[in-house]
């Protein structure tokens, strides 16, 4: 087990190695930088040109782009992602520390529960297939996974958010957060998640429930269940205990895949919910073309997909003795 | 490939695609997102008949004119057309539905207004005049949603276009060829999966000029992998099969191997994995022109019409629902076709949510 885990950690090193070039050549090789995009401001041309080479200086983009991506990987094996180029100048790692939590604690909000419903769910479909609750179930599901999360968001928020009045859409808290005591904050919080919750977590809700519907369906068929029914076994145990458990080996590497799909989904999301996540730092640094900034994210982004790939296939060796380890 | 009929309904002869077509026909989901995506051409290619300040054909002063179907056959906002309005509908001031009085015969279209036009009603709700109502600057919904019909068609197409080119061009090598290509390919195409897509394309985009071309281009480019993952294990397993070997040892050069024999058995699965890209290139664009780096305002997409939406959304609720519902039912209707082309390609593949 361990040379297995070795030998994909060596594996993933040059795909590492390769996110950094993608990462650094498809923001640095691209038109415009923003040296350029803040000396736009000053109106007189002239100034602008001392402007610009001034900043382009002090950003050191004026170097060569072997010698800034040498410098640049330098500094990331330190984990240092620099000086923020947008007005603030912060230092990057702690303007992506602050927004950690709460795209962090979205994302493991939602997977709790995207889980919690859809295996008992998928499940209870499975075993009573092609009756009402599988039927229905199944149209809406496939009806939850086809609508897109801003799609959904955006007549939700108009609905309960600003028709009905029952759900504060802005933000992490309420203005008046401060004052409140601590059952009032907690409740605060709850409020402010339930919606953007919701969201983030519908669409992986339904894949799941339709996924474990799927691998359960296979499961039921096998031999080893018809001989656990045979020798006289209860229903509950023969599900549970002999096919739930071993359809549950698919849906482990699925878990591997969820992380894109919320760092990418999650800039609409943060932005229409006002969201102070890493998805809403995204976007703010795109509107200030804040260089390190986009970079860190997607280098972080990136490498956080790639760690949930290995724990995934990791997983899925610990849980099926089938797969070889060599 | 090797599938033959089952059972005697389904043994037409004639060859895989008739067959995918047969088994096709009789999803009912299936034909359902394969009507959709058919309105959906209609509507952009219809457009100018379906929404324009200009009548389709009238007589005017004793002549004939047909504005609207010029229009149709004009590539709009572009500079020379080879065909032109006849005089006075061709001149931007004219205004037809004051100078055409009730005794000039005209056909209108459905909705007489066009994507640019403002009227005096801001954030009208629906009506007879609008149906759907008018936005913030009193352009009417209906007809800046037809007209936003041919982004969401263009993108899909284009985009996947050039993904499906990539794909199957990387992927087929890498299968075809195996050893250190396939090696340094499946690394590549493992490294862009490893970006969450809309990050990367949002990255680039906030460098180019935000335009309908480069949002195709960019998606294209990002959103490959799939396409050649599928591609490269179709190679790999067709490269095994009888008459691969019987071309080899018949001396056919490689490349005439890869394009005439193996590609054409191999577009099945690509197929499945473009429909299912459409209906995700959709989406992509409707989300960069809602955050504004897409298709700029005044010209209208399903995406920037969603934004004006949910910037009005306590003045004028009504605006929300036409660009969501467009959205849904497109990315449904792509998402259901593909489904079915799955189930119709390979019936033993009918798993996965």
């Amino acid at each position: 087990m361990l040379t297995y885990i070795f030998r994909r950690l060596l594996i993933a090193a040059p795909t590492l190695l390769g996110i950094t070039v993608v990462t650094f050549f498809v923001i640095n090789l691209a038109p415009g930088n923003p040296a350029q995009f803040q000396a736009q401001s000053a109106l007189d041309p002239r100034v602008s040109v001392r402007i610009y080479q001034e900043l382009e200086k002090y950003y050191g983009l004026d170097q060569p782009i072997g010698v800034r991506y040498a410098r640049w990987l330098g500094r990331l094996a330190r984990l240092d992602f620099g000086e923020s180029m947008s007005t603030d100048r912060r230092p990057v790692r702690d303007k992506i520390k602050e927004r950690l939590w709460p795209t962090m604690s979205l994302a493991a909000l939602s997977l709790v529960l995207s889980l919690g419903l859809s295996l008992p769910m998928g499940v209870w479909a499975a075993v009573r297939q092609n009756r009402l609750f599988d039927t229905v179930s199944s149209t809406i599901l496939y009806g939850l996974y086809s609508v897109p999360e801003y799609v959904m968001a955006a007549p939700l928020i108009l609905l309960v958010g600003v028709k009905w009045d029952l759900l504060p859409f802005q933000g992490m808290t309420s203005d008046n957060y401060a004052a409140l005591g601590a059952g009032g904050k907690a409740l605060d919080l709850a409020k402010h998640y339930a919606l953007i919750t919701f969201c983030f977590s519908y669409g992986s809700w339904a894949y799941y429930s339709r996924f474990v519907r799927q691998t359960m369906l296979e499961t039921l068929r096998q031999d080893y269940v018809r001989t656990a029914r045979a020798k006289g076994l209860r229903e509950g145990r023969v599900i549970w205990g002999h096919a739930f458990r071993n359809s549950l080996i698919p849906v482990v590497t699925l878990l591997g895949l969820l992380l894109p799909s919320v760092l990418g989904g999650s800039v609409i999301l943060e932005v229409m919910f006002n969201w102070p996540g890493l998805g809403r730092l995204f976007y703010e640094s795109m509107l200030a073309r804040d260089y390190p900034t986009i970079m860190a994210l997607e280098f972080v982004s990136a490498c956080l997909v790639l760690l949930g790939m290995l724990l995934a296939d990791i997983a899925y060796a610990a849980v099926d003795p089938r797969v070889a380890y060599d | 490939m090797t599938e033959t009929g089952r059972g005697a309904s389904e043994s037409v002869s004639g060859g895989f695609w008739p067959m995918v077509w047969q088994r096709l026909r009789r999803n009912r989901r299936g034909m359902a997102g394969l009507h959709a995506v058919v309105l959906m051409l209609a509507v952009w290619l219809l457009s100018p008949l379906l929404a324009s300040s200009q009548p389709i054909a009238c007589r005017y002063q004793g002549r004939w004119h047909f504005p609207g179907l010029v229009e149709m056959f004009q590539t709009r906002g572009g500079g020379r057309h080879w065909l032109e309005k006849s005089v006075p509908f061709n001149r931007p001031q004219f205004d037809a539905r004051r100078e055409l009085s009730g005794e000039d015969w005209a056909i209108w279209p459905l909705i007489p207004y066009d994507e640019f036009e403002t009227t005096g009603d801001f954030l009208a709700a629906p009506s007879r005049r609008h149906w759907l109502g008018t936005d913030e600057v009193g352009r009417d919904l209906a007809a800046r949603m037809i007209h936003g019909t041919g982004v969401s068609v263009k993108v899909g197409f284009v985009s996947m276009g050039i993904a499906a080119a990539i794909g199957v061009v990387l992927g087929g090598l890498a299968g075809y060829y195996g050893g250190w290509l396939d090696i340094v390919l499946s690394r590549v195409i493992e490294i862009v999966i490893c970006f969450p897509v809309f990050f990367l394309i949002l990255a680039i985009m906030a460098w180019l000029e935000p335009n309908i071309l480069n949002v195709m281009v960019v998606i294209g480019l990002t959103r490959w992998t799939s396409i050649a993952r599928y591609a490269r294990g179709e190679f790999m397993r067709i490269k095994g099969q009888d008459y691969v070997s019987a071309a080899e040892a018949l001396g056919v050069p490689q490349a005439r191997i890869m394009f005439r024999h193996i590609l054409p058995n191999a577009l099945a699965p690509v197929l499945v994995s473009v429909t299912f890209g459409v209906a995700a290139a959709i989406l992509v664009e409707a989300g960069l022109s809602w955050l504004g780096f897409g298709v700029q305002p005044p010209a209208p997409s399903w995406g920037n019409i969603l934004r004006a939406a949910y910037d009005s959304l306590r003045t004028a609720p009504h605006l929300v629902y036409p660009p969501c519902v467009a959205i849904f039912g497109a990315v449904l209707a792509y998402n259901l076709l593909g489904d079915a082309l799955r189930d119709a390609i390979d019936p033993r593949l009918r798993k996965g949510p």
